[in-house]
């Protein structure tokens, strides 16, 4: 490659923006370290405190913008709820919601140049997934008692069939929190570093002439790119929020 | 040498691994055409099922994911 032979270019790796590194000085990141992370993270949470005080500080009958931007997203959250899970789940509601907001606002706050986007990292969303799994659990075995093992015994289908089912049901449900966990953090981390990758690609020009080529399509991709990340960063929040709401269907009512 | 022989393999096995996300995208290319021919011929009905949509993708899409997995796994785990 051309910008190799010249020693720059590509100078930085696409995964380098994932690295967790401490926010004031240099040194190992412990439990207790303010890294980038935690910055982005309270970032996120103290928009979706600013988006709501300010936003149901008025009540007004005919709302502004943000409280109709407020508003939006509690009618859309708790119409999904209620929809896909039953009305006994809307006590889930605050649970469900205060997920959906951490997981948009980190995505959102995240497509900012220079910005860290802690839900790409399988750590933050395994702690989200592990909290809905637990949650489920709990939940199934406080409403149902022993019939939430019920569950994973398919009634529709043939006798001799059901021990299989029954198998292959308990290793789907203990595999949800890996693949509720890993498909928000891969989508994020994978989106983010297909952005640096044709970033990587777009100085060319300044070294090769090659790059007379390059420049404007890996600019190009990285505009489209970007507006595809918007799309996925809200998807993957709706995606997580609604895989929750079906989780707690099962815990709610077994019974297939 | 033997280092850079397992070397070799987890790389060419990490490549191997990204043949899944193909099937990830045959799943989820089926799943919203089928629901696109589906909610052509009716669409007052559409509007309703979107939910059911998402989550058949994110199903199908989970398996996609899976295959990154191991690849990342054999790339900077193994």
């Amino acid at each position: 490659m051309a910008a190799e032979e010249h020693g720059e270019g590509l100078a930085f790796h696409p995964m380098d923006q994932f690295i967790v590194r401490p926010l004031f000085g240099e040194g190992d990141v412990g439990v207790f370290t303010i890294t980038n992370a935690t910055l982005w993270m309270a970032l996120s949470v103290l928009a979706i405190a600013l988006l709501f005080i300010v936003g149901t500080r008025g009540r007004a009958i005919i709302p502004t913008r943000v409280q109709s931007i407020a508003e939006l997203a509690y009618g859309f959250i708790h119409k999904m709820v209620e929809d896909v899970a039953g009305k006994e789940a809307l006590t889930f509601f605050p649970y469900i919601f205060t997920v959906f907001l951490f997981i948009v606002f980190s995505n959102f706050l995240g497509l900012l140049p220079m910005a860290f986007t802690p839900t790409s990292h399988i750590a933050v969303t395994a702690v989200l997934a592990i909290g809905v799994f637990l949650t489920v659990t709990i939940v199934g075995f406080a409403k149902n008692g022993a019939g939430f093992l019920s569950l994973f015994w398919v009634s529709s289908a043939p006798l001799p069939l059901r021990p299989i089912l029954a198998l292959i049901e308990i290793i789907s449900y203990f595999v949800r929190p890996v693949s509720h966990s890993i498909r928000l953090a891969g989508n994020m981390m994978a989106g983010h570093a297909v952005i640096k990758v044709f970033a990587a690609f777009a100085p060319l020009v300044l070294i090769s002439t090659i790059g007379i080529a390059v420049t404007p399509l890996s600019i190009v991709a990285i505009t489209a790119m970007y507006g595809l990340e918007i799309l996925v960063a809200f998807i993957q929040a709706y995606v997580f929020t609604i895989l929750t709401c079906v989780y707690l269907k099962d815990a709610l009512h077994p019974h297939h | 040498m033997e280092g850079s022989i397992v070397q070799m393999g987890a790389y060419i096995g990490a490549g191997l691994a990204c043949m899944g996300m193909g099937g990830a995208a045959v799943g989820v290319g089926n799943v919203a055409g089928n629901f696109l021919s589906g909610a052509l011929r009716n669409p007052s009905a559409a509007a309703g099922q979107t939910a059911t949509l998402f989550i058949g993708i994110a199903f199908a899409e989970a398996l996609g994911i899976f295959s990154f997995l191991v690849a990342l796994l054999l790339m900077f785990a193994v």
